[in-house]
């Protein structure tokens, strides 16, 4: 009786045992699933990999990952989705940029708001004191008030390799 | 002239190591491990097959992004590389929701300083608000929780990316 394989015993050719270890993961129904991982890794290999997870709920996530992966493989067979982890960590980078530059504009708008408050209070001390002049609050350079902004790092994503 | 020592694929394999060897290039003898890695995951077989199929000029990069996949694959046998991106994407995420609030707040402060007005704001700030311009292209992945450390930019790892 032929019928009941998996994708993976009907792909290879092969009666499917009732414990085999594909047919969980890889149903009769998504023949694609399995044809993507059979030619990226290999019928053998994901069998390894499989059997060496000890549960039926991560060995379902291997399998989706697996699959993933083969599949950017097949669709970029130079990068795979390491292409996305770059594109990801370039994206990363250029947020962390513009929040910084966001950052520092909200310090510098904050410190000049202060500096008029403080300007407004103190004008009474700033009349020449021999004439009637009035030295107003935009007068005063705001040079001094600028403050570099240091931006925290958003992320840390340093890890050991091994 | 004696022959060359025979490349680490050829080593591990046992086997004559040809002239035109087509690991030979990219997995010299003094580094074993980095084709033992990547036969453990994807086989010598489905290697060779992928580089052949590739023009020689994008062949190195090929194997690297391999040897990174296959790295990743064995730190974290559940998820390997998506695990990665499932993280990377996060942050990207995080990192829009504090630009969003980066913006309200310089919005806010430039109204209560000038209040008749108009904001100052560059329109390409204010598309940060409302768009989704991070992650336009890349499939949204937020499910698969990493169970290891997050894998670095492979473009900033001299040793994986060559």
């Amino acid at each position: 009786m032929i019928s009941g394989r998996c994708a993976a015993c009907k792909y290879l050719r092969r009666r499917c045992p009732s414990d085999c270890i594909f047919s969980p993961y890889f149903p009769p129904n998504d023949h694609q699933r399995f044809a993507c991982v059979h030619r990226i890794y290999g019928a053998s290999n994901v069998g390894k990999m499989l059997q060496q997870i000890p549960s039926h709920d991560l060995r379902a996530k291997a399998a989706d990952t697996l699959y993933f992966e083969a599949k950017y493989r097949i669709q970029d067979p130079v990068y795979g989705c390491v292409g996305m982890i770059t594109q990801l960590h370039q994206q990363i980078h250029s947020a962390e940029s513009e929040l910084a530059k966001i950052r520092a504009q909200i310090a510098f708008l904050n410190s000049n708001d202060h500096a008029q408050e403080s300007q407004v209070q103190n004008i009474e001390t700033k009349l020449h004191p021999d004439s009637n002049i009035l030295i107003l609050p935009e007068q005063i350079n705001a040079a001094g008030l600028w403050s570099t902004y240091v931006p925290t790092s958003a992320s840390s994503t340093q890890t050991s390799w091994f | 002239m004696g022959g060359s020592s025979p490349c680490a694929s050829c080593k591990l394999l046992r086997r004559r190591c040809a002239k035109d060897c087509v690991f030979a290039p990219y997995f010299p003898p003094d580094d074993p491990h980095k084709f033992a890695i990547v036969h453990k995951v994807f086989g010598a077989s489905n290697v060779s097959k992928m580089l052949l199929e590739l023009p020689i000029y994008q062949r190195a990069d090929a194997v690297s992004s391999l040897v990174y996949e296959a790295n990743a694959r064995v730190r974290d046998p559940v998820y390997g590389c998506v695990g990665a991106i499932s993280y990377l994407q996060n942050q990207v995420s995080q990192l829009q929701m504090q630009l969003a609030m980066a913006q309200a707040e310089i919005l806010c402060i430039q109204m209560q300083q000038e209040p008749n007005l108009p904001t100052q704001i560059d329109q390409d700030e204010k598309s940060l608000l409302l768009s989704s311009n991070f992650n336009n292209n890349i499939p949204q992945y937020l499910g698969f929780a990493s169970s290891s450390t997050v894998i670095q930019d492979p473009l900033k790892r001299e040793s994986l990316w060559t």
